[in-house]
């Protein structure tokens, strides 16, 4: 086949490859490129170009765009392309465009036409050229113009065809599932193909549709199971096996699907053990596609029902995989750990030094892996040196995506198994420190709710504690250059509740500070408005306890700016304290309570006080206030305020009738409110007008931002600490309890466990012992007898029993399985509603029958393949040549040579020739290359010499 | 599913990209010169998989050339692992122990071979003899095709004067 590798595009086109392959930099590279375009530009467009000339445009229109470049200007003619009656033409047009077109393209609507014509050729290969197109172009829309000819094709003689038609089917139940839900017992007709390529495919819509409703499928689970059996007993043509294993990516399919089937469902499990069973024992764990299957065998028993003995077998594989030297097959290990410590929680404990390796190795990739698996073992007695390994990493990387993901798992982690409330402060202050922007906002009130409700007990000196603890530890990060706004924000808001509040720190330095942070970070207006009003609680609390207050320079000045502030919620915010300054300390008081962020503001929502004064208004003559709903597609023009709400609240088009205003708080105050707003001169504590401003400013007084807490987060209580967590148990006394717990389970284990133990109890203080037992001992000291007391009621109890019950029956199902399938596997492929397929052939297994029809040769020839890749790298010389890994190299040599070991007689035969043919096999291919660079030297082209490697064998 | 393949080569430059998923041309240079810079400079031992923006790219080396395919997370890796293999064991058969110039001169018939290996992102078909025997259909096809339509339009060409 080696004269297709010859070179058809005229010298042009090899010059233009040759001199962007030389381009000694990325700029010189544009240059060739952009000269290239004016060229294609003109040439293209001319008349009467021949159609091999325009062949060759179209193909180096593909090359400028995979270059990075634009190439739109030719799109036009690659859709022309289409059109052409030769399919030498008609490819590559279709290719250019399949590459050139997103299916939203305007252009996609004048393929159709050429496509549905396609679609009729009676050339089965035009039809496949089509439909590779079809898979690509066809959007939403244009899915309707194409189905019933797609829908035809899956009974085309050709199993090529059928095979994209169904892979196209797939597609647009991606991209619209309504359009092909009627089609379901298609995919299931086509799942007895004879053509094992064509079941191949329909694996992949049958695996989206059973992932979107898993009931409707059960009645496949036999079919499935049977299939399956039969691959991987070999029955399949050899052609489908790779690298010595049966058709493993269809395994691998249907394993997935297995897995979706099987979760929860103890019956349809029960049918698959036999089966997953064999493949484990049958895997060859030796090639890295054995590894693949093997892999997706854990994924599935850890999905499906649990059973003891696959259970065992996961395990076993998993420890295979984190006990090699490559880094594939462990962070496919730690993966699978991930998977299977769902079920059975102790069995991560056995490797736990291997997870410790992992987690410390120099590769990004494995280290994210094992953070992944620590988080999903994350239990309250490893919550702060898991939380702490992750803070550090987040620290140390500087990529965006992956800080946030990993800072909002810190905080999950932090709020569901915090030990203490101090280290959760301490945990959210060092994740807002380092990943502050990327923080959600809600964390950032979750935590100044914490810090204001304290323990939630009766225990105020803990409470104040807390508090003060906080303060100290803001002030001290306030020394910190450059700080993530929603951090500053906490601060601002803590210092100004709790700043002066113990006593130790006098208001001016706390002022003095918050000063500093509105002028520090002066183009943030939101950490302003916090700043303001923290110091107006600060003077405030001054105020109330009688102190004189005088007001620091620099707070003056700020005042003076922000009174002529351009925003103005900053400008509100000013005149408030203004106000508040000027007040006596009665009334201070009663307008800011000190440490009342989280008293329940008591709101007279009927207005009663106001009674008074509507009598008199209307007794002078005024209008009584008609409630909103009476008053019918009136626009009111007194509730202005309650428009410009919904103004705030819906902006862009809106393509719906206008509803009629909304009933809101707002709406039942009589028109008089707005003078009795005005009478009170501090408007903090009106409730209503307070939650008017959560929903319409985003940067919220500090008591809004309390109040809104309550009103958002009343759920996140029950998240929150651990008299939530451990109902039966108090806070004080769960710690210890556990350790107890830890001593009393550990005893019974081995020596290291024991030291493990130790280390874990005493884990603050320094001890001798290595740094990675002491982590391991942190992270997994306790994982099993935590799992015990903590879910003694649910979840992990509940496979245990269930494993000893289920244990009893397996053994007599195991049995009976091995009965029936002798009796019900040999005719047909699948049993269900396909009588006809039955009744042809029921004596004959389809494969079987494609069996025959194999050449001997292929065998050959793969085996060829193999040990010719295995006599290179048996040779030292070339080795030298060769980056790869010696590692894969011996992966590939035990490979064959445990490939011929195990294979049966006829295998052998074919071996030993091969071996022989192996050795000469390799000069040809030498001879090969050199007749490729004599062509290509012949044709001038040069290989440069940046890369001397262009003709090297990739496969080696 | 697979969103996108891409080869590059050590040199960081691009000899083959198909992508399944959509993205604009703008996204395409940033993902190439974003996943260029991740995958060129890991060592020789580390794993064959890098975390990318939530998704999984499996990247493995061939000679100078590196075959990368970007998956979700939830996908066997070390079986994308073996489709690139498998890819690169069908483009061996069809140009005799391919090399990287293979491909950089006949990148539409990589293209082609590719076409009929993976298919909206999931692989179609897993037979290599199978694959190669209907891409040699297509270009025997072609090749004789090829004749007749020079033939075809010379004789119309000359017709016509």
């Amino acid at each position: 086949m080696g004269s297709q590798g010859g070179f058809y595009q005229s010298k042009e086109f090899l010059d233009l490859v040759k001199s962007i392959g030389e381009a000694r930099s990325k700029a010189e590279e544009d240059r060739i490129v952009l000269s290239e375009i004016e060229t294609l530009k003109r040439r293209i467009s001319e008349p009467d170009t021949p159609k091999r000339k325009m062949k060759e445009y179209i193909i180096r229109l593909v090359y400028v765009e995979m270059l990075g470049h634009d190439a739109s200007f030719g799109y036009i003619h690659a859709v022309k392309m289409t059109h052409d009656d030769t399919l030498l033409v008609k490819r590559t047009g279709y290719l250019a465009v399949t590459l050139f077109l997103n299916e939203d393209h305007d252009l996609i609507i004048l393929i159709v036409n050429t496509i549905q014509k396609d679609l009729k050729s009676d050339n089965y290969l035009v039809v496949c050229v089509a439909l590779n197109a079809v898979c690509k172009l066809i959007n939403e829309e244009t899915i309707p113009a194409v189905l019933p000819q797609i829908v035809e094709l899956l009974a085309h003689p050709k199993e090529a065809v059928r095979k994209k038609a169904i892979m196209a089917l797939h597609r647009f139940y991606q991209k619209s599932p309504s359009s092909v839900s009627h089609l379901v017992s298609n995919f299931r007709k086509r799942l007895c193909d004879n053509d094992p390529g064509v079941m191949g495919a329909t694996l992949c819509p049958l695996f989206d549709l059973i992932t979107n409703d898993v009931n409707s499928y059960k009645d496949l689970v036999i079919s499935f199971v049977s299939i399956l059996k039969q691959v991987a007993e070999r029955r399949l043509p050899k052609a489908y096996d790779y690298h010595q294993m049966p058709a493993p990516f269809i395994q691998i399919k249907l394993l997935k699907i297995l897995a979706l089937l099987g979760s929860g469902d103890k019956q349809a499990s029960e049918n698959m053990y036999t089966v997953v069973g064999d493949i484990f024992r049958k895997c060859d764990s030796s090639s890295n596609i054995g590894n693949a299957v093997l892999y997706e065998c854990i994924c599935c028993v850890s999905s499906i029902y649990p059973n003891p003995k696959l259970l065992e077998s996961a395990a076993d594989a998993i420890s295979r995989f984190l006990k090699s030297d490559s880094h594939n097959l462990k962070y496919m290990g730690i993966d699978a750990l991930g998977r299977l410590i769902k079920i059975s929680p102790e069995i991560a404990e056995q490797h736990q030094l291997a997870v410790i390796d992992c987690l410390e190795d120099p590769d990004d990739t494995l280290k994210r892996k094992t953070f992944e698996l620590l988080y999903k073992m994350t239990k309250s007695t490893n919550v702060e040196v898991i939380v702490d390994r992750m803070i550090d990493y987040m620290i140390s990387i500087n990529d965006n995506h992956y800080k946030t993901e990993i800072a909002s798992r810190c905080v999950e982690l932090a709020e569901q198994f915090a030990p203490s409330n101090q280290w959760f402060i301490q945990t959210m202050n060092k994740v807002f420190e380092h990943a502050g922007d990327l923080v959600n906002i809600k964390v950032a009130h979750n935590l100044m709710r914490l810090i204001a409700e304290g323990f939630g007990e009766d225990d105020n000196t803990a409470d104040s504690q807390l508090r003060s603890s906080a303060v100290e530890s803001y002030l001290y990060i306030l020394g910190e250059p450059k700080l993530p706004s929603v951090f500053l924000q906490v601060i601002c808001w803590v210092l100004g509740e709790y700043g002066t509040a113990d006593g130790k720190y006098s208001a001016s330095y706390i002022t003095g500070k918050l000063c500093d942070v509105a002028e520090a970070y002066s183009n943030d207006e939101t950490v302003k408005a916090y700043a303001v009003t923290a110091l107006m609680k600060i003077y405030a609390f001054e105020i109330a306890a009688g102190r004189m207050v005088d007001m620091l320079p620099e707070c003056h000045s700020l005042m003076e700016e922000f009174l002529a502030s351009h925003s103005t919620d900053l400008q509100q915010r000013a005149y408030e304290l203004q106000a508040v300054i000027g007040l006596d300390a009665h009334a201070v008081e009663s307008i800011m309570p000190s440490d009342a962020s989280c008293e329940d503001i008591e709101v007279d929502k009927a207005l009663s006080f106001l009674n008074g004064y509507i009598q008199e208004s209307i007794e002078k003559g005024a209008q009584p206030y008609i409630p909103e709903s009476e008053r019918s597609g009136m626009l009111n023009i007194s509730n202005f305020r309650n428009q410009d709400h919904h103004e705030a609240s819906s902006h862009g088009l809106r393509f719906e009738a206008y509803e009629l205003p909304k009933q809101t708080v707002q709406a039942r105050i009589p028109p008089a409110s707005l003078a009795s707003t005005e009478l009170v001169p501090v408007p903090e504590p009106v409730y209503p007008r307070e939650s008017y401003q959560t929903t319409t400013v985003p940067s919220v007084s500090s008591d809004a931002a309390s109040t809104e807490l309550k009103l958002r987060l009343d759920g996140v209580q029950k998240k929150w600490g651990r008299q939530t967590h451990f109902p039966s148990t108090s806070t004080s006394n769960s710690t210890s309890q556990k350790t107890v717990n830890g001593i009393t389970q550990v005893d019974g284990s081995n020596t290291a466990n024991s030291r493990t133990r130790e280390t874990y109890d005493s884990r603050k203080q320094v001890e001798i012992s290595p740094e990675k037992q002491k982590l391991a001992a942190s992270l997994f000291g306790g994982p099993s007898k935590t799992e015990k007391k903590s879910a003694t009621g649910h979840k992990s109890s509940k496979p245990s029993s269930h494993m000893v019950k289920s244990h009893a029956p397996k053994s007599s199902m195991e049995v009976a399985s091995e009965k029936t399938s002798p009796v019900q596997q040999p005719p047909d492929l699948l049993d269900f509603g396909e009588p006809t397929v039955k009744s042809t052939a029921p004596s004959l297994d389809p494969f079987k029958d494609l069996e025959g029809l194999l050449e001997p040769t292929t065998q050959v020839s793969s085996a060829v393949n193999h040990s010719s890749t295995a006599a290179v790298t048996k040779s030292p010389d070339i080795m030298g040549l060769y980056t790869e890994t010696p590692a894969g190299a011996h992966h590939k040599d035990s490979d064959i040579l445990s490939g011929l070991s195990n294979s049966p007689m006829t295998n052998m035969v074919g071996g030993t020739t091969t071996m022989q043919v192996a050795q000469t096999s390799k000069s040809p291919n030498l001879k090969d290359s050199l007749e490729k660079d004599a062509l290509v030297r012949q044709m001038g082209v040069t290989p440069s010499s940046q890369n001397p490697n262009l003709f090297k064998d990739l496969l080696g | 599913m697979i969103h996108f393949v891409l080869l590059i080569s050590r040199q960081g430059k691009v000899r083959l990209t198909k992508w399944y998923s959509p993205y604009s041309q703008k996204e395409r240079t940033k993902v190439i010169r974003e996943l260029s810079g991740l995958i060129l400079t890991r060592g020789p031992k580390l794993c064959n998989f890098v975390e990318w923006r939530g998704l999984r790219v499996v990247y493995k080396r061939y000679a100078s050339l590196y075959f990368c395919m970007c998956i979700d997370e939830d996908d066997n890796e070390l079986e994308i692992l073996e489709i690139i293999h498998h890819y690169v064991e069908v483009l061996d058969r069809y140009f005799g122990s391919v090399c990287e110039l293979d491909l950089i001169y006949n990148f539409h018939k990589a293209y082609f071979i590719l076409d009929e290996l993976l298919i909206a992102g999931e692989l179609q078909e897993p037979s290599k003899r199978t694959v190669t025997r209907l891409v040699a259909a297509q270009d025997s096809l072609v090749e004789t095709a090829k004749e007749q339509t020079s033939s075809i339009t010379n004789i119309i060409a000359q017709a016509a004067k």
